[in-house]
């Protein structure tokens, strides 16, 4: 599979806010059905990369490749679940309206896809009434609607408790079957369990394939020493 | 009360206090779930400025406060686009600096004492036919805008980034919003008063808020609501013979109050 071209690719990104550097010289490749991590300290830059490539802070003119394309229009394939899902909760909404949020009203696709996060059944629901893991998978649901080929999420679980942790990364996992899966998180079980690829943002890009990683680290039990992880990954020194 | 209804000025205030109702119940709907009040209260004060400005000049008032509320909400805009983070302060600026040119130019206004109060309140019973016009035609304009741009609307209002995201013109929606809230603030200050607008567009609202499954229900279960607390508290003005904007608002308070008691906080 790697030796297909990357569908998103980042050459000698830059990147400033003001006069503070946030990223400095990101060189990425992703390629269909990547299962990518981004770690990193807080203020490192991880959000800054997904709002990069996502266009909603300005990169530099032909830092950023999506499916071999810088244009705009290739923004509809990236599917997007934003960090802070808890906003806004006394906006009277159904969940129904908020999958179908800004793009042409289809409900039998909005049914769908709420089917595929497995909650067609609170379609009607308001969405303040929900719980966290349900709107996140809600928001999942609103970011599936367009049929997109790469999903990025930022911290998808930072606001759920931990069965309903486990069930967005099992979800993730199906999806990630059809699409490709860019997330932002702390935490490094599901770097183990569930991606295939691991990239580190402090201002430049550290990136690991786990492949050899896992195996290197498996002891005989199957444990997976964290310590020793996090010192390949370059987060301890 | 019902002998009161052949005075045509009467029958104007209906017509007005309903028209207000509807469209307060509409745009504070979009101006709440925006979090936009204190905003739109800036606004409105700031109108005052075109008011003194008109007297002054000799311009139809109703232009003057039109003209001085469309650049206020224009120059909100602009701030809040490119910073967001002073808007607060901003908001204060436009409000205070508003109020103090109106004063001015109705100081220097030779022979004219023009009465803060009925601006501050308002003056139902004195609705003239033109200014039913005026409501019908910004009324026809709010519904041709949501019957346009509904789901646009309701994207920017939920989640802006999203929405622009999805290729939809953030800048343009959110200074049509200003834009809209302005006019809707000029055609309720002569009729229901500075004051009264606020609490229009904010106390119906909450209450459907809480009863509405979408932001179009709200939009019109406000409008409802809102209606009523204007044809009580119009009855109690006649009645007793007392300034209707504050009857208004009494009801509408006390309203909130039984509904909070009843329902409970949340």
């Amino acid at each position: 599979m790697q030796n297909n071209s990357p569908i998103l690719s980042i050459r000698n990104l830059n990147f400033a806010y003001e006069k503070e550097l946030i990223l400095l010289d990101i060189n990425l490749n992703v390629y269909e059905k990547d299962f990518l991590v981004l770690i990193g300290p807080n203020g490192g830059g991880k959000s800054t990369l997904m709002k990069l490539i996502l266009g909603l802070l300005p990169a530099p003119s032909n830092s950023i490749e999506i499916f071999n394309k810088t244009s705009k229009k290739v923004l509809s394939q990236i599917g997007y679940v934003p960090q802070n899902t808890n906003i806004n909760l006394n906006f009277p909404i159904k969940a129904i309206d908020v999958v179908m949020m800004g793009a042409k009203e289809d409900k039998i696709t909005a049914l769908e896809v709420l089917e595929e996060v497995g909650m067609q059944e609170y379609a009607d629901s308001k969405i303040g009434l929900l719980s966290g893991g349900q709107r996140q998978r809600i928001m999942i649901a609103r970011a599936l609607y367009n049929k997109p080929k790469i999903l990025l999420l930022d911290e998808p679980t930072s606001n759920i408790d931990v069965d309903g942790q486990q069930q967005i990364y099992q979800l993730l996992k199906e999806l990630n079957k059809e699409m490709t899966i860019i997330v932002i998180s702390h935490d490094l079980s599901v770097i183990m369990k569930y991606a295939n690829k691991v990239a580190h943002i402090h201002k430049r890009l550290t990136f690991h394939s786990l492949q050899s990683l896992k195996k290197e680290f498996t002891t005989e039990d199957k444990h997976i020493c964290e310590v020793e992880l996090l010192q390949m990954l370059g987060k301890v020194r | 009360m019902i002998e009161a209804l052949s005075y045509e000025f009467m029958q104007n205030a209906l017509i007005a206090g309903i028209l207000v109702s509807f469209i307060a119940g509409i745009m504070g709907s979009l101006i709440v779930v925006n979090r936009m009040v204190f905003l739109a209260g800036g606004i409105a004060h700031a109108a005052y400025g075109g008011i003194g400005i008109a007297l002054y000049t000799g311009l139809p008032i109703f232009l003057g406060t039109t003209l001085f509320a469309i650049i206020a909400s224009l120059f909100m805009a602009i701030v809040t686009l490119k910073q967001k983070e002073n808007i607060d302060i901003f908001i204060g600026l436009i409000w205070a600096t508003g109020m103090a040119i109106g004063i001015i130019f109705v100081d220097l206004t030779p022979g004219y004492n023009v009465d803060l109060m009925s601006y501050l309140f308002g003056s139902i019973l004195a609705v003239s036919r033109e200014d039913i016009i005026f409501m019908g035609l910004l009324f026809l304009i709010i519904l041709i805008v949501l019957k346009l741009w509904y789901r646009e609307l309701l994207a920017v209002s939920y989640d802006s980034e999203y929405a622009s995201l999805s290729g939809i013109n953030v800048k343009f929606f959110y200074t049509l919003l200003l834009v809209l809230s302005a006019l809707t603030v000029v055609i309720a200050i002569k009729v229901v008063g500075l004051i009264l607008v606020i609490a229009l567009l904010t106390i119906p609202i909450y209450i459907a808020q809480r009863l509405a499954h979408s932001l179009l229900s709200m939009m019109f279960i406000s409008g409802f609501i809102a209606s009523f607390f204007t044809l009580v508290g119009l009855w109690f003005s006649y009645s007793f013979n007392l300034t209707s904007g504050a009857c208004i608002i009494l009801v509408a308070s006390v309203s909130l109050m039984l509904f909070i008691l009843i329902k409970g906080l949340k």
